[in-house]
């Protein structure tokens, strides 16, 4: 037989029994586009959280104190006190593959500038830090090595800073602003950055001299976070070597101590973030694929169900001359239909889905190609498998019994 | 004449769990081509069996069955399904013209299945088909549409659609009532004069006399095949309803 008269006579059968064929096309519709959703909305998280973690700096090389338990981040990181400045300083002596290094120190402090205040973070870094974050000065200048040494109350804003404590466009280079009740004199303002990823709004912050925030705000010799970056994004893993041996060196670690710090490239993160997502997202469309399953298990049911039904219509078919292998064609293509059309409607309802999450939900999505074939490709091998069963049971029928049924 | 159907010392046995059944114990018997073959007896006498066995929709468990000389039994199962696309044609009692499906596209579908013929030529050979059985005016009609003569001569075009060498119909008239019938008969004898074998079961030893042969069945075995010696004319009995 023809395959265009296969498909005609497929086509007709299926549209005999147009809201049958809806209702088992609808099992793959959903499923389908719940795989593309889920997906959509797994991949979307995973790029903004990349996004995120590639703001905070090129090659960065981080260094907490406390340690990482295996398998999972410690919480406390950061709380216990272990770092100090000298580590930053003999960082940048000694590892040659490390670039830039500062030290970080911050509190949260209320500024104020004549009736106005605000919250925000200081940060006190060494000005390498502007390097190594890609932060650039867009009014003013940064501080320098002197500002460091003698604890200068220097200070450069970020915008969100500016539009709160002096309202729009105002150039605030040379105010004097109180943060903790010690007035700082402002020396340059940051380029806007924006929010990153988290929602964190990262022009909310003022950066001040390592020196000047330890010793007249934090009173302390402890830092919160040694931050480098590598000369090459080949020399990240060398720099983190180099770095813990260093440290392990400087804080008198026997071989058989765990480590009191941690050190963490942007890559850690990310994989730590990454497979976060991976879980989340694998979840996701493993629960839409079942519902595929599910769907298709519904084609196998109605596919039967018409065998059963046409059992008098095979007979006449295969008395008339058609071979098993007609039979066998024309029922798979039924099913194959059905699971096609549902593929395809379920991509367009997936992708719809997806465009109403990001539009009022405000989720990150992503519709990716792949997700799209695989969803597809799934559909097209559920129909094939589920359908294969009915329509052997539809070419095996022996044409003397077929005919006689009632 | 010709032989056309041969089959020697047939026997068919079909299991039905521990019981086996000798539906037919040793049948023996030639066909000529042109014949009009009318094969009778009670139900279960095996006659129904035989007609399968000669169409190639079954095999005989023992024997023989040559048809136009060869041998059908060497035959696989698609090639048995060739054989009945493009040399027999089928008739049923129950009709079997698929519902929801207009009259001629019934007819078109054993062309379906014989791929050497154009759409062109499957939509023409059909509708001379229905022609050929006074249907020319219903061809889109539905199954529901027609009455159970009507669909009966659907099952006609449908059979001589494929051009076969021989018609197979089993018990064509059981459904229908004595004036149908005799229309029925008078198409097979029209089709019979133009040279076409058909080998009909029936019941009804009244339908048998338009045939020009009578086998009996008996328990598996024939026990006459006697030609008819005053065979009736469907026409001349259609014309005594007229008056």
């Amino acid at each position: 037989m023809r395959i265009g008269n296969i498909l005609k006579a497929s086509s007709r059968s299926l549209g005999k029994n147009k809201l049958r064929t809806f209702l088992t096309m609808l099992g793959i519709i959903i499923g389908v586009a719940s795989v593309i959703a889920m997906l959509g909305i797994g991949e979307g998280s995973k790029e903004n959280i990349q996004a995120s973690i590639s703001s905070l700096g090129t090659n960065t090389v981080m260094v907490t104190p406390g340690t990482i338990s295996q398998g999972g981040v410690r919480l406390e990181a950061g709380s216990s006190q272990s770092l100090k400045r000298e580590d930053a300083e003999a960082i940048s002596e000694r590892c040659e593959n490390v670039m830039f290094v500062s030290p970080v120190v911050q509190k949260g402090s209320q500024i104020i500038s004549g009736s106005q205040n605000w919250r925000t973070m200081v940060m006190g870094v060494f000005n390498d830090y502007f390097s190594i974050r890609n932060l650039n000065i867009q009014i003013g200048i940064g501080f320098s090595e002197s500002d460091d040494r003698s604890a200068a109350k220097v200070c450069v804003v970020g915008q969100t800073v500016v539009l709160n404590l002096f309202g729009e466009n105002v150039d605030p280079v040379g105010q004097v602003i109180r943060i903790n009740r010690i007035p700082f004199k402002i020396i340059g303002m940051l380029e806007k950055k924006g929010q990153n990823a988290f929602g964190q709004d990262q022009d909310d912050v003022i950066v001040a001299p390592f020196s000047t925030v330890q010793k007249r705000m934090l009173s302390t010799t402890n830092v919160n976070m040694i931050i480098s970056s590598a000369k090459s994004e080949d020399l990240i893993e060398n720099a983190k070597n180099e770095i813990t041996e260093l440290i392990r060196q400087r804080h008198k670690l026997t071989p058989d101590q765990d480590n009191d710090f941690t050190v963490r490239t942007q890559s850690d993160i990310s994989n730590i973030f990454g497979s976060v997502s991976k879980v989340m997202t694998i979840l996701l469309a493993s629960i839409a694929g079942i519902s595929l399953i599910v769907g298709g298990i519904g084609i196998m049911n109605i596919m039967l169900v018409s065998v059963t039904e046409r059992t008098r219509e095979i007979g006449i078919r295969l008395a008339v001359g058609a071979r098993s292998r007609d039979v066998l064609i024309q029922f798979m293509i039924e099913s194959v239909f059905i699971s096609f059309m549902g593929g395809l409607i379920g991509i367009a309802l997936g992708i719809l889905v997806l465009e109403l999450i990001a539009r009022f939900g405000g989720w990150p999505i992503t519709i990716t190609v792949f997700s799209i074939l695989l969803s597809f490709i799934f559909a097209a091998i559920v129909g094939i498998f589920f359908g294969w069963y009915p329509a052997r049971k539809a070419a095996n029928l022996n044409p003397i019994d077929a005919l006689r049924y009632e | 004449m010709e032989t056309l159907i041969e089959v020697q010392n047939i026997i068919k046995i079909y299991k039905m769990g521990e019981i086996e059944v000798r539906a037919l114990k040793g049948i023996s018997v030639e066909i000529k081509k042109g014949e009009f073959v009318a094969i009778m007896g009670a139900s279960g006498s095996g006659k129904s069996t035989f007609m399968n066995i000669i169409g190639c929709l079954d095999r005989p468990s023992k024997g023989e069955y040559f048809l136009e000389k060869a041998n059908v039994n060497l035959l696989n199962k698609d090639q048995l399904a060739d054989l009945r696309n493009k040399k027999i044609g089928f008739i049923f009692q129950s009709f079997n013209i698929l519902p929801r499906t207009s009259a001629i596209e019934n007819v078109e579908l054993p062309l379906l299945y014989n791929n050497s013929i154009s759409n062109k030529e499957r939509r023409e050979r059909a509708y001379n088909a229905l022609k050929s059985v006074g249907l020319a005016e219903r061809t889109s009609s539905l199954p529901n549409q027609l009455s159970g003569g009507q669909q009966q001569r659907v099952a006609i075009a449908r059979a001589l659609v494929n051009e076969p060498i021989v018609i197979m119909a089993d018990e064509p008239t059981g459904n229908l009532d004595s004036r149908t019938s005799y229309e029925i008969m008078e198409i097979f004898q029209k089709l019979n004069e133009n040279g076409i074998t058909i080998v009909m079961v029936t019941h009804e030893p009244d339908i048998s006399q338009f045939a020009g042969s009578n086998i009996v069945f008996k328990d598996g075995r024939i026990i006459t095949n006697t030609s008819v010696k005053e065979r009736k004319q469907a026409s001349a009995e259609l014309k005594k309803y007229q008056n």
